[in-house]
């Protein structure tokens, strides 16, 4: 998958969540795992895993959340 | 079978509760207050002859037939003009009365033809009922020696309609069709000019009915009582012999038609009048443009091919199932059970969505499945089960009628949803305020009697900016409805919000530096919906199209919470659905993280009971969305889908990614009523049916289910929930429907919002659900007593400007909606005489923009964004703002697509089509990719000879 297109997502959803307050990396893990498909987690994952270039510390914070 | 007869009361039903009890003719009646004596006579069955008068009109009193005698009254008052009283003794048969109308009648048969046995109306005329009704048998006048020497006799036809004539000479100016046009329709196109003999129905100034403002609607023609106004099917066919109540299959307001048929042919569709959304009206499209249905370019036979290079092959039924099953098969031997997925049709019935889904999770083995909901409505979906705990609108169409204030956003609903604007239009006229907010000035903001209070043109992409400046000023001043978010919402989110909309950066000050609308015009808007009485807020797709689509959902969801509009009769929050059954195809499961009813794929229970009922294991992992599916084709992990009912390359944003995502994929499936775009990437084309061909249901945009009934044979002879189900067995699934009403018993049982819901229940009326033990008989309005979720939730909406922006080489902003006349992507409407009024997509361009670029109007010109280029025709108007420039996505000639971007919803991935930055130029002919376009799907639509 589009690895670029991918951290825009994260990013989008990070955005989202920050304002709404505490608890905004568990909000966006969740929303991540609930929506999105088991080959897109797993590459945005590999991508966070390698350096996350292009996510904002939110979204990168919750995709280690993420369950393998 | 035969035709379905709707009892004409003469005037409309009072709505007054208090009863009143009179003497008609010796026969004692009680009716509300405010009744006609028309009605109250029909209401024991009495019907007093009548022309003017019809019940969806307001009585008129003009033709003077409807006479009665009321002891105690002096003279013969006309029957549809009094209203009933106390103890009033009513005749409505004397002597005096049977010579007055003889006379009336005898004066206006003598200034109409009788050519009654080639006359169209021949066996349907009400002139003719009751010319016999009263008795006539002589008439004793001819042309008058001071009559005109041309008279409306000698008038020819005017045919300009594609669909109706006028026949001025078989007029006898009972003004049904003015008063329909008005009342009903909203449009006032239509007059009497002149006086005496001379008066005449007139559209607009004198005009032709399609040079006029007339919108053909229908309304007219239906309540003419005579053959001036008629359907040209009906003058071509003949009165029809039998009918049958269906569904419309266009937009998501979901008309209720009787289909007029004879033998299998269709020779009108007739709005029926206790159809709980239309009430009796209609649109151009669902009244008149169903003849898509029998166009030539109907493929009837299934097809295959091995590459979408070679020309398609027609083979039986069981080789391009078993063809499709074999491809799918092996494609997931290859690349895994997640290789394959599918996307149900929103134009589709519920039942055919649902089996589609259920192939999907349990013959795929996958969740990978979407519908057309991804690029409209998905954040409603979204943002009102967050807010509300439902993922649906909350009020029923009837609603409207009690609302004081309305907001419209992001929504065109004469175009869009027409029979609803006409609903809205009377109660707009009735005094209701309005406030418009939209880039563009729409009909709505300006239009016969009508003008909104408040038109907030905003820059495209700032929605979320202004509705949360709304909120900033209905907290800052004081408006919340204190009470109410106490008692419903939560209280501690609800002061998180509070506390949040009053930072002065939310401000209407500052906001008019983001927007460009007026901090005036934010304040009064806010004020007005705050304060002016029910307020209720329907929005489209101009809300949801964007990458903030569902924060612009959660903040309209909270826009009424704060105010306490939700829960009751004229208030609430209304999406304005698009396809016929899109809230229906999401209610069924199409979405790829949930099983029907939107329960999620992670919910154990749910798919403990989903494996119980259908025998299989399912999985737990959401599925691809339709771009998620695009992307992971062309990184090599997505090989194959069956498509039913969309047209996902002409609809979706990025034509060129699209295209290379099907081009890439091995085995696509198309089930289609015609070769669309989609389907020259396509192997297998499995032709589909229309909603004339099959039973099931819709649901509309008020959650109503109704049902929709077969009235011909399937052309290619197969519903479509039958080739889903051989699709099905093809893979080994024992599934064994021999109705929908059985899919229906299977939704009902597996899903609780659907747990009343039966085709029995059906045949008898419509229903909205949730239909359940709580709920027995479904749900006209919902949260009435608090909401779903339990309290209501309220969500920070910060402003994020899209990353689409404007600059040197793209300055200027490209919005996209659509027409009146088209309908999506236009595969049903370009093949009727629709085309008429809108023959090619063209670009609204504000005058400075086109003066800048040297461009005139009816110039071709080329639109460029980072995505790609299109050329089309320019028209230029004010209707939009400098800086913006709008067109419609009808026509696959034009491409739209080809320049909106893969930008999307964050919660959701609908895309952004709402904002895309371009450049407008003169050009000279079509784009590259328009040329090239062009070229392959004629070669991709070869059909070779059949052997």
């Amino acid at each position: 998958m589009d690895a670029d297109k991918l951290v825009s997502m994260a990013n989008q959803i990070a955005d989202f969540f920050r304002v709404q307050g505490a608890g905004a990396e568990a909000a966006v893990a969740d929303h991540i795992a609930k929506n999105w498909d088991p080959r897109m987690r797993a590459a945005i994952r590999a991508h966070a895993a390698a350096g996350g270039e292009g996510l904002e510390s939110v979204a990168k914070a919750a995709i280690e959340r993420l369950a393998g | 079978m035969t035709l379905v007869s709707e009892i004409d009361y003469g005037t409309p039903a009072s709505r007054a509760e208090k009863p009143v009890t009179l003497t008609i003719d010796g026969r004692s009646v009680t009716v509300a207050e405010g009744t006609s004596i028309m009605r109250a006579a029909m209401e024991i069955g009495t019907e007093i002859p009548k022309l003017c008068a019809t019940d969806t009109l307001d009585a008129f009193g003009a033709c003077r037939l409807c006479l009665v005698e009321i002891e105690g009254r002096p003279g013969t008052p006309s029957s549809c003009t009094t209203p009933v009283a106390p103890g009033m003794v009513v005749h409505t048969q004397t002597e005096r009365l049977k010579r007055l109308r003889r006379g009336v009648m005898e004066l206006t048969i003598s200034d109409h033809p009788l050519d009654c046995l080639t006359c169209a109306a021949n066996g349907n005329c009400e002139l003719q009922t009751q010319a016999g009704k009263v008795g006539l048998r002589d008439v004793r006048y001819g042309k008058g020696k001071d009559a005109p020497i041309e008279t409306h006799l000698d008038l020819t036809k005017d045919e300009s309609n594609p669909y109706f004539t006028f026949d001025s000479s078989k007029c006898i100016v009972c003004s049904r069709c003015v008063r329909a046009c008005a009342e009903v329709q909203g449009t006032f196109a239509l007059t009497i000019s002149g006086r005496g003999f001379d008066s005449r129905v007139s559209p607009g100034m004198g005009e032709s009915f399609l040079g006029s403002e007339c919108v053909s609607c229908g309304a007219c023609v239906q309540a003419c009582p005579t053959a001036t106004l008629s359907e040209k099917s009906l003058i071509e066919i003949g009165q029809p012999e039998r009918s049958v109540v269906t569904t419309c299959a266009y937009c998501g307001v979901g008309c209720t038609f009787k289909a007029e048929m004879r033998g299998e042919e269709v020779v009108r569709m007739v709005p029926w009048k206790d159809g709980a959304a239309n009430r009796g009206h209609s649109c151009v499209k669902g009244r008149f443009a169903w003849g898509w249905a029998n166009h030539r370019e109907r493929i009837t036979r299934p097809m295959i091919r091995a590459k979408i290079t070679d020309p398609w092959r027609e083979v039986s039924w069981k080789e391009a199932i078993d063809h499709a099953a074999s491809e799918f098969r092996r494609i997931q031997a290859k690349a895994g059970r997640r290789s394959i997925g599918g996307i149900t049709s929103s134009r589709c019935t519920n039942e055919e969505t649902f089996l589609v889904q259920k192939l999907i999770r349990a013959g795929f083995g996958n969740n990978n499945v979407d519908t057309c909901a991804r690029v409209c409505h998905s954040p409603t979906g979204y943002g009102l089960k967050v807010a509300y705990g439902t993922s649906a609108g909350t009020q029923n169409f009837d609603s409207v009628e009690k609302t004081d204030v309305v907001i419209v956003i992001g929504a065109n609903p004469t175009d869009g949803h027409p029979v609803f604007a006409s609903r809205l239009k009377k109660r707009l006229r009735q005094g209701a305020k309005l406030i418009v907010i939209d880039p563009r000035r729409i009909d709505l903001v300006r239009s016969a009697h009508i003008e909104a209070a408040h038109h907030l043109a905003l820059r495209p992409g700032t929605n979320v900016a202004v509705l949360t400046a709304l909120a900033h000023v209905i907290v800052t001043e004081g408006l919340v409805d204190e009470a109410f978010v106490r008692e419903r919402c939560d209280w501690e989110d609800f002061q998180h919000w509070a506390g949040f909309a009053a930072d002065p950066r939310h401000a209407p000050e500052e906001v008019e530096k983001i927007s460009g609308v007026p901090a005036a015009e934010i304040r009064g808007a806010a004020r007005l919906y705050a304060t002016g009485g029910a307020g209720a807020i329907y929005y489209g797709l101009g809300v949801t199209e964007h990458s903030q689509g569902t924060t612009a959902v959660m903040a309209i969801a909270n826009l009424a919470m704060a105010t306490g509009n939700i829960g009751r009769e004229g208030v609430g929050v209304n999406p304005l659905r698009g396809q016929n059954n899109v809230q229906g195809s999401c209610d069924m499961g199409s979405f790829p993280h949930e099983f029907s009813g939107y329960r999620h794929v992670s919910d154990d229970a749910t798919r403990s009971l989903f494996e119980e009922l259908w025998g299989v294991t399912l999985d737990a992992e959401p599925g691809l969305r339709i771009p998620n599916m695009f992307d992971a084709a062309l990184e090599g992990s997505f090989l194959g889908m069956y498509v039913q009912g969309e047209d996902i390359l002409q609809s979706d944003p990025n034509t060129k990614h699209v295209a290379a995502a099907l081009a890439a994929m091995e085995c696509v499936v198309v089930q289609d009523l015609f070769l669309n775009e989609t389907a020259n990437y396509a192997h297998v084309f499995l032709p589909g049916a229309t909603f004339l061909e099959k039973d099931g249901t819709f649901t509309n945009a008020e959650r109503r289910i109704q049902r929709v009934r077969r009235v011909t044979t399937p052309k290619a002879g197969k519903a479509d929930w039958e080739a889903t189900q051989d699709l099905a067995r093809a893979l080994g699934l024992d599934w064994a429907y021999a109705h929908p009403s059985e899919i229906m018993d299977e939704i009902a049982r597996s899903t609780p919002s659907f747990a009343g819901v039966s085709y029995e229940r059906l045949e008898r009326e419509s229903l909205q659900w949730p239909v359940n033990a709580a709920h027995p008989d479904g749900s006209p309005i919902m949260h009435v007593d608090g909401f779903v979720r339990g309290k209501g939730k309220f969500m920070l909406t910060e402003y994020v400007a899209t990353t689409e922006k404007v600059g040197p080489r793209f300055p200027l902003l490209l919005t996209t909606g659509r027409v009146l006349s088209q309908y999506n992507v236009g595969a049903q409407t370009r093949r009727t005489a629709n085309v008429v009024w809108h023959a090619e997509d063209v670009l609204e361009i504000h005058p400075q923009d086109a003066e800048d670029r040297g461009v005139r109007d009816g110039d071709l010109v080329r639109v460029a964004s980072r995505a790609g280029e299109m050329s089309l025709r320019a028209t230029i108007t004010d209707r939009v703002a400098p800086g913006v420039v709008y067109t419609t996505f009808h026509h696959p000639a034009t491409q739209a697509n080809v320049v909106t971007t893969e930008n999307s919803d964050w919660a959701t991935n609908c895309p952004e089509y709402k904002v895309t930055a371009v450049q407008v130029s003169p050009s000279n002919g079509p784009s590259d990719w328009q040329i090239d376009y062009d070229r392959q799907a004629r070669e991709a639509r070869r059909v070779d000879a059949a052997e």
